[in-house]
């Protein structure tokens, strides 16, 4: 088992004729994610890579029973994709685009509100579930089926933590990346109580990073709903105040948002958090251990 | 990024928000050219920076007739103005403006930003104006008032009324008060503004509600679609090495560190600050090459590293997904190669392509120092650097 996607997942892919779409297309396809279509306005009845291209999303939808997608749409465009995936009524569209302008998903927000489909990201990595479905640009080898959930703010720290599992020998139930922007889809609090729910997922990595107060919403939540142990890592401890790090999100203001105030709120919470991103894997196994669940984390 | 005072009053008119007369001016002959033609009995000289605080750190001064005006634009232009949002180092003081004086009753907070919780628009005011809001929300937080503003029918008329009597703007100019407010939000969604805050709107003698200061940030993101907000950028305001990167769409910060980073990923680049901070090491920068770097990209962000007379190493650290390693690896050979390369490198790659990226640095013949992990990485870069 796994959370939002698993090997049954049929995925569209929004903007498939970009070049990063296309290489990332044939890579999800080598990791065996069903990819049924491809969306890109004016090019539709192309085949590329064996896939069908259609010029909107609902023509895709109702050729192929697609219930995912994934948008690779440069920013300008972007919002107006995820829209369109909103309106075809899927369970769930993963926006990779980053640089979305805020205002846009001001708009998107409100658009989504009382519809089905759940949106993961703007500027995240995606999400994988491993060995059964990959949608999004993580690099699929450093994934190993398993029993750990991965939830993270950060791209490319989401594959350094997973990365360090896999080398210990810890599988991965599923990884979401739910982005850095200031306004995004999917909160830490979604996944956890997704991971929560699973019975295939028995313990969680958290990656938040500084700027907001999601991870500390997120520690409030866990503190009086999770039943599984989590551990965490704040990224950004010692970013210098007022100086936006690249991630809009990551910007420490005002007093709030620092990186002691979320290590204090999770610690709080009962969520031991990882003193260096590079022994995330060696926290959650000694937890684990602790909570007697190592065995049945470990990859055999 | 964000622009000068003059500057957000300017697009204000154009929205129908009343601010005092007034203009920019680089010279002490300058300014009193313009004071003269405002032809006020008192003339504000404020000095023109990109930072708050600017009242009280002197960098604003009231001036009865035109000589106070020369005088104190002489003493202005060229001064290193240090406030609570400069750092030490402070900021040089490169243009003025020469504003009319108002006749003020009493001093308001206004301000629109994005509040995440709600992912919406939300205008904040106050009765406590003139002071950092922060400090309102700390001491008399019942006086701070919000109002959520749905994107669809954006600010409502009577959102803007209620808080103008929240506020306890005198009646009989609430009405005012409101359509001031209307014309601030009109100018905040158009612009994409991440932050637009009047501190301190005004109410004057004369029964007019007035926008004393204007401080407008805009989401970077939303720039492509304003090229008359780029224009407004002012170069002397920025770090000469952020603004070179920014050509290249690299996120580079300057630090006062020794050890240059090459990351990819906004997280990724802050943890391995954290971690070569944990090794004993100072980070030189932050600079996050984003998803769809190219070698030239590479060679470019490798060479603003370098341009920093502080950096004695380097520390390459990739986690490939978008980004491929073996761009990463040709973009770092291009510049080690173009620069010649004297201070030692670490690097450390993982992810997409990573085996044709080490191929590739191995191939170089440049002197690299292979780590295996972040770890790894940040304790051998510490030690060579010493």
């Amino acid at each position: 088992m796994s959370v939002y996607i698993n090997a049954d997942t049929k995925v569209i892919v929004q903007g498939i004729t970009g070049e990063t779409a296309l290489f990332h297309t044939k890579q999800m396809l080598e990791y065996g994610t069903k990819i049924v279509a491809g969306v890109t306005p004016g090019k539709g009845g192309q085949v590329i890579e064996g896939v069908p291209v259609f010029n909107t999303v609902e023509d895709a939808v109702k050729v192929t029973g697609a219930n995912v997608s994934v948008i690779y749409v440069p920013a300008p465009f972007a919002a107006d994709a995820i829209m369109e995936a909103v309106d075809a009524d899927l369970d769930l569209t993963i926006c990779i685009t980053e640089h979305i302008p805020v205002l846009d998903m001001v708009k998107v927000k409100r658009y989504m509100e009382g519809k089905k489909t759940r949106l993961v990201g703007p500027n995240c990595p995606g999400v994988i579930s491993a060995d059964e479905c990959k949608i999004g640009i993580m690099p699929g080898y450093i994934h190993t089926k398993g029993h750990v959930g991965v939830v993270s703010r950060s791209g490319t720290l989401t594959y350094e933590a997973v990365h360090q599992l896999t080398q210990a020998g810890i599988g991965q139930s599923t990884a979401v990346g739910i982005g850095g922007d200031p306004v995004n889809g999917t909160n830490f609090i979604d996944v956890l109580s997704e991971f929560n729910n699973d019975p295939e997922t028995y313990a969680v990595v958290m990656i938040g990073e500084i700027g907001g107060t999601a991870e500390e919403e997120a520690a409030q939540w866990i503190k009086e709903n999770m039943t599984k142990p989590v551990v965490g890592f704040i990224g950004g401890q010692t970013a210098p105040p007022g100086k936006r790090m690249g991630h809009a999100g990551a910007i420490i203001s005002g007093g709030k948002g620092t990186a002691s105030d979320k290590i204090k709120a999770m610690n709080e919470a009962g969520i031991e958090v990882a003193p260096t991103p590079s022994v995330i894997g060696e926290t959650l196994i000694k937890v684990i251990k602790e909570k007697g669940l190592y065995e049945q984390c470990k990859t055999h | 990024m964000n622009i000068h005072e003059y500057q957000g009053k300017e697009i204000l008119r154009k929205y129908g928000v009343t601010v005092p007369n007034g203009k920019v001016a680089f010279s002490p002959e300058e300014a009193v050219k313009v004071a003269k033609e405002l032809g006020s009995n008192v003339i504000v000289v404020k000095a023109q920076i990109h930072a708050g605080g600017r009242g009280k750190a002197g960098g604003v001064k009231i001036a009865k007739n035109l000589e106070e005006v020369r005088t104190y634009a002489k003493e202005l232009l060229g001064k290193i103005l240090v406030t609570h949002q400069t750092g030490p180092e402070g900021k040089e003081v490169k243009r003025l403006y020469i504003e009319e004086g108002s006749d003020i009753s009493k001093e308001y907070y206004l301000s629109f930003v994005l509040d995440r919780a709600t992912s919406r628009v939300t205008l904040m005011g106050s009765e406590e104006g003139g002071m950092d809001i922060e400090e309102v929300a700390e001491q008399t937080p019942e006086k701070i008032f919000k109002e959520v503003i749905d994107p669809v029918t954006g600010l409502l008329p009577f959102q803007a009324r209620r808080m103008a009597f929240n506020m306890n703007i005198p009646p009989k100019l609430v009405n005012k008060a409101a359509k001031l407010m209307l014309g601030l939000y009109e100018a905040f969604v158009d612009k994409d503004a991440s932050i637009l805050e009047i501190n301190p709107l005004v109410v004057t003698g004369n029964d007019e509600v007035v926008a004393l200061d204007a401080k407008f940030n805009f989401d970077a993101n939303g720039l492509y679609r304003h090229k008359d907000i780029v224009e407004l950028r002012d170069y002397d305001e920025e770090d000469p090495k952020e603004i070179e990167a920014s050509k290249y769409d690299l996120s580079y910060i300057s630090l006062d560190g020794n050890i240059g980073c090459m990351v990819n990923g906004a997280g990724l680049a802050m943890a391995t600050m954290d971690t070569i901070s944990y090794y004993g090491g100072k980070p030189a920068n932050f600079l996050d090459v984003g998803g769809g770097a190219t070698a030239e990209k590479v060679t470019e962000a490798f060479k603003i590293i370098l341009s920093d007379a502080n950096v004695k190493g380097i520390f390459v650290n990739i986690f490939g997904g978008i980004m491929k390693c073996d761009v990463i690896a040709e973009g770092v050979i291009t510049a080690a190669k173009e620069v010649g390369l004297e201070v030692p490198l670490v690097v450390r790659l993982e992810g997409t392509n990573v085996e044709l990226g080490k191929e590739l640095l191995n191939a170089s013949g440049l002197n690299i120092v292979a780590a295996d992990s972040m770890a790894d990485g940040a304790e051998k870069i510490v030690e060579l650097v010493g």
